[in-house]
């Protein structure tokens, strides 16, 4: 009777788990829904359009100018990271110019999008997710809605559409300082193998769709890392320590949910060959 | 006096009267409101006549900020319903909403500022999003709405640079930028001097009289209330206790005890007295079987807790 009854506490702790989790992702579904539908109003209407751009420009300075510095930095040391790892078990084959080959392809293809995405989360997500619930809890969101402005029109689609502009420009900025890491481990430190005609390789390695599936990635976890911000910071409840959790709680969904989509993106291309 | 007072409250509106009168800015009828399973308002109902002032009162707890916030829409009824300025809200779709919302302005306990705009941004914010003024005209308008406050010379300061009462004054120009027909305030006097409290009571005052506005005015503030109140509505546990003339309300809060358990109950809030069914209630809270029950929940008898 006993275990039977635990079995059933368990099942229920479960199911109650599990619709949380339903709840949470059709909440995001039906924000990203509402933030469409906010976008087209904006598009079609334009008085919205000239103050939606300004709004929409300062969140991408915010947001990316800001972060530029940062994911450069960061992008710069996985590169010469990258290099130091590889070359010593390609050396026994004759293969350390194949350096820049391998990081070209990391880089361009998952590193870029993927570690520009996890600092922006840090960098952004959290600052999105505590600035969104301060408005919550200072009123600011409801005086919105009082006053007849959309909160989703005039807080969520700018901050959106800025993550998503700010991580695709990021990207490339990324793509380009990890090879540069790579380029300067190469120079400095493996030897004249790896870094002689090392961007000549890079070139010759890489393939339009290998760009491209990097910024897909880098526009789809912007969205994520955007939505997951807004998200957690619009349901904020509870003062200060409801803005401190929603900042911690973006943080950790955002990285988990980027691995997550990183992994299905890279099956999806394996299969599809892109 | 208390029979006078009796007598006024309970003196039915004259048919004629009735019949002459305008439709009310706001009335709410039979307003019921269930939040988690609870109903935190229960069969709420009254009026406000254009251009006159409302109070809404009560102890902590008893609904009123549930109430403004079905005043303004952004709840629903779970029954019964909210019509204002001739519309039902409940039955409106979030357009029609917003078309409302622009007829009607809201002053928030915080001030609800946007900090990150200056303080004259705020006043301009609506008038940017609603109206097709050029930037000369806002600024002229909003220039008028922060002298009208007082607050002109702050025009330029970030909310987190002025105090409690400028942030109040502040929201009071926003709220009243698109000129609109009524006005809500939630607790505008809290946390206030009683300067600036005194200031802000004759803007309310000024706005009714000269303008015309509808106001409603949620405080626990009773000087305030009594120096801005036409009419009051007294709250308590999600239900009205009583409506009223000003001076109804003053003349219960003067006059002795009846022994009416709602008259006296009134009259406690009225006067602040830590004495009457208020305190009385808070009091028989079950203390006793709370504690049995805490110790029952702890798996020993009470007596034998201490060892």
């Amino acid at each position: 009777m006993d275990a039977a009854s635990t079995q059933s506490r368990r099942l229920t702790h479960l199911g109650t788990r599990g619709l949380d989790v339903i709840r949470y992702i059709g909440g995001m579904a039906l924000l990203l829904q509402e933030t469409a539908r906010a976008a087209a109003g904006v598009l079609a209407s334009r008085p919205h359009r000239a103050s939606a751009a300004a709004h929409l420009a300062r969140q991408v300075v915010r947001l990316g100018i800001r972060s530029v510095g940062i994911v450069a930095l960061v992008q710069f040391f996985v590169g010469v990271i990258l290099a130091l790892q590889m070359a010593p078990p390609l050396e026994p084959f004759g293969y350390v110019s194949m350096v820049a080959n391998i990081i070209g392809v990391a880089v361009f293809r998952e590193l870029g999008p993927l570690i520009s995405a996890i600092v922006l989360c840090g960098f952004a997500g959290a600052s999105i997710a505590a600035e969104l619930g301060a408005m919550v809890v200072g009123e600011e969101v409801e005086a919105l809605e009082a006053h007849a402005i959309s909160p989703v029109r005039f807080l969520i689609l700018p901050r959106l559409a800025g993550t998503v502009i700010a991580m695709i420009c990021l990207c490339v900025v990324a793509d380009l300082a990890g090879c540069l890491g790579g380029y300067l481990s190469s120079l400095l430190v493996i030897g004249p193998a790896a870094h002689l005609g090392y961007w000549a390789r890079i070139a010759e390695q890489l393939t339009v769709g290998d760009f491209l599936t990097g910024l897909i990635k880098a526009g789809v976890f912007g969205l994520i890392l955007g939505l997951l911000a807004c998200f957690e910071g619009l349901r904020v409840r509870g003062g200060a320590e409801g803005v401190g959790r929603a900042t911690t709680m973006t943080v950790v969904y955002t990285i988990i949910s980027l691995v997550l989509v990183d992994c299905l993106f890279t099956v999806l291309f394996f299969v599809c060959k892109l | 006096m208390i029979d006078k007072a009796d007598s006024l409250l309970d003196a039915p509106v004259a048919p004629a009267a009735a019949a002459e009168a305008p439709p009310p800015a706001i009335a709410v009828v039979d307003l019921v409101s269930v939040l988690d399973g609870r109903p935190v308002l229960d069969g709420v109902s009254f009026d406000v006549p254009r251009g006159k002032t409302l109070v809404i009162m009560g102890p902590s707890g008893c609904g009123k900020t549930t109430l403004l916030r079905h005043l303004i829409g952004s709840m629903r009824p779970t029954r019964g319903r909210v019509e204002l300025l001739g519309h039902n809200l409940g039955e409106l779709a979030e357009r029609d909403l917003e078309a409302v919302r622009r007829r009607f302005g809201i002053l928030f306990q915080s001030g609800a500022l946007f900090n990150s705009m200056t303080v004259a941004e705020n006043v301009a914010l609506p008038l940017r999003e609603h109206t097709r003024l050029d930037a000369a005209t806002i600024d002229v308008i909003v220039k008028m709405k922060l002298e009208l406050v007082n607050l002109r010379a702050a025009a330029n300061r970030m909310p987190a640079e002025i105090s409690g009462g400028m942030k109040k004054r502040a929201g009071l120009a926003r709220a009243i930028a698109l000129d609109p027909e009524v006005l809500f305030y939630d607790e505008p006097s809290a946390g206030l001097d009683p300067v600036t409290s005194a200031e802000i009571d004759q803007l309310i005052i000024d706005l009714t009289d000269k303008l015309g506005v509808t106001s409603v005015v949620v405080t626990h503030e009773m000087d305030s209330a009594f120096r801005v109140a036409d009419t009051m509505v007294m709250l308590d546990e999600g239900k009205v206790l009583r409506t009223g003339a000003r001076q109804e309300f003053q003349l219960l809060r003067d006059g002795p005890p009846t022994g009416d358990r709602a008259s006296d109950l009134i009259r406690q809030f009225l006067t602040g007295s830590s004495h009457g069914p208020i305190t009385d209630r808070r009091l028989s809270g079950g203390y006793a079987d709370d504690i049995l029950m805490a110790a029952g929940r702890a798996g020993r008898p009470l007596w034998t807790g201490w060892r």
